[in-house]
């Protein structure tokens, strides 16, 4: 093309391609590469797509399980058996770096994406969850961050008639230029209707369906394979736009398609467009495609090949349907009022060959372009963080214990990182599609499976703090902490997702904590069986002021037999024994009360022993399906006090109080508000204590009786602390509300 | 009985009334698609929740131009029972087939959340099962559910007997902190004056199961199968 730039290493390195992998670009194809094909390698090795500097530690992950049907990148998304003949594909992603500069949009098209990537492979999706960072909330751009990522999220999914059902939002200064916005999905399918994102057999036609192509998000990939800088305010156009009514017009088409045997292959297009999309079919399928880029419905006039190969216009899907039946597929799509056209064939050559109007831009073999393929992989230097000598010399005697623990509970409740949720999700459609049993604001969500006796339980959980005082045993504790809180509800956790929130992979001291997240949330996994299904890396969070806390967030997936075990966090019954399972040796290491109380991040994180982890898991789990259990709540954030506290004011019909003891071995500050792993506090009935203490034993497990469920509205633990739990409601549920509104 | 749902392009709470009716009550029911120009028969036709159309210009507002809008609106005028729910509320609205206006909630975010109505009007079609002193908590998700309408049409809806819930508080109590979205005497479903047409924000479809933590929407279809 006469305009074309002239392609040297220059402007591959304006690309963001090093010398290395421009050397390796020419020697794939023995030539110089022209400008379309420059910019098809530049998107499909950045970072985002080619998972370089993190693919070789993936794989240290355990991605085999015995209910696991599609593993880890197998797919789009992981594919777990649930029984009944159906499956769940479930994933999370990250959309941090648009939703940084552009909120509103950059989160509304992170939701529209994950959605795809479920519905790509045929399933309906159910529900979906969302895990948030931002800075605090005394600074108005995060309040903004806040609003609009909300709003966008709101926007995307109650449009899709999909609940949003569960997730959690954390508040840093690490944060603060560096939000994250990581969102999940869960759906169903029959196991015969799965489709699979692959192009072959030759003859095959390739057609481009949903939206038209438009030069929305060109180079999106690329934009966040970078860190974020002023500059980045410049990279608004990079953030795709989203239209989740065709999305949903999309969804219907789609799921209608996938019953289709005639249909070979269906991928999604997310990042890098078409020049993903076809050669991660083609490669998958190893075969190749000729493709007539002029016949790409597009919304704008004159667009050039690289811009509709590198665009990232959303509510759009790459589908393989075996020749002799394109008006089938065209008699769909046009029911749904929705472009479909035919773009190309299915080749056996293996190449990608890119036409324009009769002109030939470009080929490409598609097995170099892919993950897997010819693309980069990387193995990164690591050190030691130097900060750990600081955070691990820390002197906790030296913590002047406070004089009123009322005060401090009442102020750890109203921290927004403990404080009620209820400003955020009550902004989300929770209960379209009727299948949610429990939605926000619990330890986890449950969504029944309609046609059958069985639910789903599935939570995000990830403490950056955790994880940066000590990347290994924090990491750890996000996987067994979200298999507790799925336990917790009534079921056995069984498999995860993963979305890794890291700064800059060529620091050292980064690509530390992510080896050894990695590690640790790998040994978690194993112990546990919850195979990682897939997920997603997002490394460059970085800021002006340095690096986020490595923040690797676990989606877990829990199953249900039977409806009935299902259980709640709050307190029910007047009188009911609470028990806890588990002890606290009441550690303060990057704990709320240190950060709320003492303004700091210090210390080690809590110790993890994962067998201990487990034994109290399958006592909790046995005592639910024996019918023991009126509630369970694990202790996390804000310790033992702060999980009382919750389970008094939790139930949506009454408040409760309770009266407890807890024997004091330990200073009272770390006593109330440690968070030490592995605890669940269980009420039971007082005729239920026999049996429930013949489980504690039989897994070998503390279990004691801590205290009674009361009808007074009084919250007391020892003689430290006694609240009357409206005054906790209040500082509970007003907390965000007001924190957002500092005028009011 | 038959029931049909309509299905216009952006519905999303259609697969939710159909499952109620069906699963639920096991009765009869249809999806209309929105390109249908002539109706089969019917006995009750619902216009489900969801965004209609994407609803970016005004909810309901091009919906009511749907080729099977024609059909719906004669239905109706023929005496046919028709439901409108959230989305299909302001359509019947858009549609005239209801007075006033449903815009934006006042607060001007999306709320999703269980509220507590009472039950105003215990004589129709749609809500003869229940009794007046009944509290019903049924969820709301809507983003324009704020009712308007000028003095005179709110008189003769309570003149006429065709408020059929309201907002109130557990208790019952018709107050404003009860109210969730800024609607005009905390209305949350109206009847047209031959009373066979309803529309209401909440959703009673989404309170029809006790798993699902309500069953209070349950007898308003019952009302309707008899």
């Amino acid at each position: 093309m006469k305009n074309e730039p002239k392609v040297d290493f220059n402007l591959a390195k304006e690309h963001g391609l090093n010398e290395e992998e421009w050397e390796k670009i020419k020697k794939i194809l023995g030539r110089t590469p022209n400008f379309t094909e420059l910019g098809v390698f530049s998107v499909m090795w950045s970072e985002h797509c080619s998972y370089k500097n993190s693919i070789a530690e993936l794989k240290k992950l355990p991605r085999d399980g015995e209910n696991l049907l599609v593993k880890a990148g197998e797919e789009n998304a992981g594919l777990i058996d649930i029984g009944d003949g159906l499956a769940i594909a479930f994933k999370i992603e990250s959309h941090n770096h648009p939703s940084a500069v552009e909120p509103f949009q950059g989160a509304a098209t992170g939701v529209g994406g994950i959605l795809r990537d479920i519905f790509t492979m045929g399933a309906r999706p159910i529900a979906s969850l969302n895990s948030l960072r931002f800075g605090p909330l005394d600074i108005p751009r995060n309040r903004y961050l806040l609003d609009e990522v909300v709003k966008g999220i709101a926007h995307y999914g109650n449009c899709m008639g999909v609940p949003t059902v569960a997730g959690e939002v954390y508040f840093d200064e690490c944060y603060t230029g560096n939000p994250l916005v990581n969102a999940m999905t869960i759906g169903i399918v029959d196991h015969n209707r799965v489709k699979s994102a692959i192009s072959e057999g030759e003859g095959n036609i390739v057609m481009v369906v949903g939206s038209s192509t438009g030069r929305d998000g060109i180079h999106g990939a690329t934009f966040a394979s970078e860190e974020l800088s002023e500059e980045s305010e410049n990279r608004r156009s990079n953030v795709q736009v989203g239209d989740p009514f065709t999305e949903k017009l999309l969804l219907e088409a789609t799921l209608e398609l996938a019953r289709k045997e005639y249909i070979i292959g269906i991928q999604d297009m997310g990042a890098a467009g078409i020049a993903c999309s076809t050669s991660e079919m083609s490669d998958k399928g190893n075969s190749g495609m000729l493709l007539d880029l002029g016949k790409v419905p597009m919304r704008e006039a004159g667009m050039t090949p690289y811009e509709i190969l590198l665009s990232e216009s959303q509510e759009r899907m790459l589908v393989i349907v075996r020749n002799g039946f394109e008006e089938e597929v065209k008699n769909i799509f046009k029911k749904w009022d929705l472009n479909c056209v035919k773009v190309g064939t299915v080749t056996n050559k293996k190449s990608l060959d890119y036409y324009m109007n009769g002109k030939k831009y470009g080929s490409i073999p598609a097995y170099d372009l892919v993950l897997g393929g010819g693309a980069p992989v990387y193995f990164r230097e690591t050190k030691e963080p130097e900060y750990f000598k600081e955070t691990r010399s820390f002197d906790f005697s030296k913590v002047p214990e406070p004089e009123d623990y009322n005060e401090v509970l009442l102020k750890l409740m109203s921290s927004p990182n403990i404080a009620s949720k209820r400003y955020i999700y009550q902004q989300y459609d929770q209960s379209v599609r009727t299948n949610t049993v429990i939605g926000p604001g619990a330890s986890s969500a449950v969504i029944r499976i309609k046609g059958t006796n069985k639910a789903i339980a599935s939570k995000t959980d990830g403490n950056g703090r955790y994880v940066y005082l000590n990347p290994y045993k924090g990491a750890a504790i996000a996987v067994a902490e979200s298999a507790r809180n799925v336990v917790c509800s009534g079921a056995k956790p069984i498999a995860i997702t993963n979305c890794l929130n890291f700064g800059n992979p060529y620091d050292p001291e980064v690509y530390y904590q992510f080896q050894e997240a990695i590690r640790g949330i790998g040994d978690a996994c194993r112990k546990f069986k919850t195979p990682v299904t897939g997920g997603n890396v997002s490394f460059y969070n970085e800021s002006e002021k340095g690096a986020i806390f490595p923040t690797p967030v676990i989606g877990m997936l829990g199953l249900i037999d039977d409806v009935s075990h299902i259980t709640n966090s709050y307190f029910k019954n007047d009188g009911d024994f609470i028990m806890m399972l588990g002890t606290s040796k009441g550690e303060l290491g990057g704990s709320e009360y240190m950060k709320v109380i003492h303004n700091q991040v210090v210390g080690d994180s809590p110790s993890i022993d994962l067998s201990f982890e487990k034994r109290v898991q399958k006592a909790c789990l046995k005592a639910i399906r024996k019918g023991y259990v009126t509630s369970a709540i694990d202790v996390s954030d804000g310790g033992l006090a702060v999980a009382l506290a919750e389970a008094c004011i939790g139930n949506p019909e009454k408040n409760f109080g309770a009266s407890v003891f807890l024997s004091r071995k330990l200073r009272d500050d770390e006593l109330f508000f440690g968070e030490s792993q592995s605890i669940i506090l269980i009420t039971i009935n007082e005729s239920k204590l026999l049996e429930m203490e013949k489980i504690a034993s039989k897994f070998i497990v503390p279990c004691v009786t801590i205290g009674k469920v009361k009808d007074d509205g009084i919250l007391k633990i020892n003689n430290e602390i006694k609240i009357n739990v409206k005054d906790i409601e209040k500082a509970y549920y007003s907390a965000i509300p007001n924190a957002m509104d500092p005028e009011k | 009985m038959k029931f049909g749902v309509v299905v216009f392009p952006g519905s999303n709470c259609d697969y939710d009334a159909y499952y109620v009716l069906k699963k639920v009550f096991n009765v009869q029911v249809e999806y209309i698609w929105h390109k249908e120009t002539k109706l089969r028969r019917f006995d009750v036709i619902i216009l489900p929740g969801g965004f209609s159309y994407g609803d970016y210009l005004r909810a309901g507002a091009v919906a009511k131009f749907s080729p099977v809008m024609k059909e719906v609106i004669q239905f109706a005028k023929n005496g046919g029972s028709v439901l409108g729910i959230c989305n299909g509320f302001q359509i019947l609205v858009e549609a005239d087939l209801l007075p006033g206006a449903l815009i934006t909630n006042n607060h001007l975010q999306f709320r999703c959340q269980d509220v507590f109505l009472k039950v105003k009007n215990t004589e129709s079609r749609f809500t003869k099962n229940y009794n007046k002193e009944d509290v019903l908590k049924i969820p709301i998700a809507h983003h324009s559910g704020n009712y308007f309408a000028e003095e005179h049409i709110l008189k003769e809806l309570e003149d006429e007997d065709r408020i059929a819930f309201q907002y109130c508080n557990s208790k019952g109590e018709v107050c404003d902190e009860a109210n969730p979205n800024g609607s005009k005497l905390n209305i949350a479903g109206i009847l047209n004056k031959e009373k066979n047409v309803l529309g209401m924000m909440p959703h009673p479809e989404r309170a029809a199961e006790e798993l699902l933590g309500s069953e209070h929407g349950l007898e308003l279809f019952k009302s309707l199968i008899g």
